[in-house]
């Protein structure tokens, strides 16, 4: 369980974060959603720890954030940004043995590799594990880092917008590796979601955030109700009940 | 939550493990590199104006000079490589290295200082001077990419150049001040000329800062690829800059003090290594190394031989050779 309380980040006088109560419960996809500023990105690099909060307090498993050595936070969660420019030129399967550095300091036994083999395989990256990251794709690169991520083996995964700059097709499929990892091999995923649609679809929980706070926390059957969304971002938003469960219709 | 051995692999290879090539140190060109860097490590040994063979005193002089100018190639070549190396993975820059960061500069200040204000200051003296004062140096020019944001990553070495021709006019101005221009001078012209049993032997300091870039060369990696990537992985990138920083300090300091500046070794093997064989640190070490030690030595086995019996300083000829290759980069780059 990831535990927020009064989690609080100030910008400025005006801008700020929180205060943020929340219980994320371990198991499943937890969605994050809200428009934009409204600090779904913040919200989870401070429980990443990648970020400092000016106050309150976040547990994962019971261990604290900011008082836990980051080397064994590295093997409870792992995070993976938006950005991610990296100017060293590194192999698909080098990237991905990043993922055990926690666990072997880099030096990689017979089980890091089975394991680095068995995330690359997992992300349809059998064929690509010795090319460069800048020869792939958008949305090869995208899976490579997730691939890492998913080599670091960590019971709370982090991810931020993991489906941008992909296609339909490989947004689909992302959410569909995600949902694998999260009912197979039982992680607890926490995703920031641009898409309210892929987040009614895919996500077990939604955690919907406006100017800094929390405003709905719940299924996505309790979230996809128009006059909650129309409140959430602030535009009409209507919801129809399509062949594959709800969507949102704001167009 | 461990992946269970029986995860499934969606359109996996049934056999995971077969893929994982040994990670053997010593491939085929391995060897040949290895073979080439002896066979140039072999003629420096025997290249040089006083025969070593028919003279009397051949031997003695073999032990005197020969053995240790070609040790200092070898350890400075290895060591500025790496350091290059190191510093290009902290600041994510393909163009920096201890001559375009004014790292080589700060350690120049810090060395004349010491002569200036303690005449009778010996070697180890001397380099801890120039170790602390490239240090320092290093931590102002990391500090100040830091805050700023530059757009183009060609702007980096530029800021770092001209860091260090601040500091060089500094060390200019003392120096003529205090009338220590010529040991300055002999300084700027990094040589191997000098290099003789008696006081040569703190460059040995140098094999630890190579020895440490090796154990610690994944860290490098990992800071290399950004703050967050670091932390995620569980390294503190604070403390993984100022360990590189240490090392990158040291060795300049010490290369500094015993040979003088060696212009864009540092910058232009690690590029030429990354080109050919990727950038995972740990496994481009040895080539970095070798490469360092092979171009180095070849630049001054030229520097001896061109206008023989008269030498030529190393640094006027890696500047040369370097420049072509820095500009060669930023073109191909475009």
């Amino acid at each position: 369980m990831i535990t927020l309380s009064t989690v609080t980040r100030r910008y400025a006088s005006d801008v700020a974060i929180g205060p943020v109560d929340l219980d994320i419960p371990a198991g499943g996809i937890t969605a994050l959603v809200g428009p934009n500023g409204a600090g779904k990105s913040t919200l989870l690099t401070m429980i990443g720890r990648l970020m400092g909060m000016d106050e309150g307090r976040i547990e994962i498993a019971g261990m604290d954030v900011s008082t836990t050595p980051s080397k064994d936070l590295a093997k409870i969660v792992s995070i993976l940004r938006q950005e991610n420019h990296f100017v060293a030129r590194l192999t698909v399967r080098q990237l991905v043995g990043f993922g055990r550095f926690p666990y072997s300091q880099g030096r990689l036994t017979r089980t890091d590799e089975e394991i680095i083999s068995r995330s690359i395989d997992f992300l349809d990256l059998t064929e690509l594990e010795s090319r460069y990251l800048d020869e792939l794709s958008g949305g090869q690169r995208q899976r490579a880092y997730v691939a890492m991520i998913l080599a670091q083996d960590t019971e709370y995964v982090l991810l931020d917008e993991p489906m941008n700059n992909l296609d339909m097709q490989h947004s689909v499929q992302m959410m569909k590796h995600l949902s694998e990892a999260a009912a197979e091999l039982g992680r607890t995923i926490v995703i920031v979601l641009h898409d309210i649609n892929f987040a009614s679809h895919y996500a077990d929980r939604i955690c919907a955030l406006k100017d800094g706070r929390i405003v709905r926390f719940g299924t996505p059957e309790e979230i996809m109700v128009p006059e909650i969304l129309t409140d959430i971002f602030n535009t009409p938003i209507d919801v129809v009940d399509g062949p594959r469960g709800r969507l949102a219709c704001f167009y | 939550m461990r992946i269970p051995a029986t995860a499934p692999a969606p359109g996996g290879s049934p056999s995971s493990t077969a893929r994982v090539r040994p990670r053997r140190l010593f491939t085929w060109p391995m060897l040949i590199g290895a073979l080439v860097t002896l066979g140039l490590v072999t003629a420096s040994l025997f290249v040089g104006v006083y025969d070593v063979f028919g003279a009397p005193d051949g031997a003695a002089m073999f032990a005197i000079t020969r053995i240790p100018r070609t040790a200092a190639l070898v350890l400075a070549g290895a060591a500025m490589a790496m350091c290059g190396l190191v510093m290009q993975m902290i600041t994510q820059n393909r163009f920096v290295e201890p001559t375009t960061t004014g790292t080589t500069e700060w350690a120049g200040l810090g060395l004349l200082l010491v002569m200036v204000l303690f005449p009778q200051a010996g070697i180890a003296a001397k380099m801890i001077a120039a170790i602390i004062a490239a240090f320092i140096g290093t931590m102002i020019f990391f500090a100040f990419l830091q805050r700023v944001t530059l757009k183009s990553s060609v702007i980096v070495p530029i800021v770092g150049i001209m860091l260090g021709s601040v500091v060089g006019a500094v060390s200019t101005f003392i120096a003529l001040s205090t009338d220590m221009l010529q040991s300055l001078g002999i300084w700027f012209a990094g040589s191997f000329t000098s290099v003789i049993k008696g006081q040569y032997e703190p460059m040995w300091v140098v094999l630890l800062v190579v020895l440490a870039v090796f154990v610690t060369a994944d860290r490098f990696t990992a800071a290399g690829l950004g703050e967050e990537f670091a932390t995620n992985i569980g390294l503190d990138y604070r403390k993984v800059v100022l360990l590189g920083n240490g090392l990158i300090a040291v060795a300049t300091g010490i290369v500094t003090v015993v040979v003088g500046a060696l212009p864009f070794l540092g910058l232009i093997v690690p590029n030429i290594v990354s080109m050919v064989r990727g950038d995972d640190l740990r496994s481009n070490l040895p080539w970095v190394a070798m490469t360092g030690i092979c171009i180095v030595t070849v630049c001054d086995l030229l520097g001896r031989t061109i206008i023989m019996p008269f030498e030529v300083p190393v640094s006027l000829i890696l500047g040369v050779v370097g420049a072509i290759v820095f500009i060669a980069l930023i073109a191909r780059r475009r």
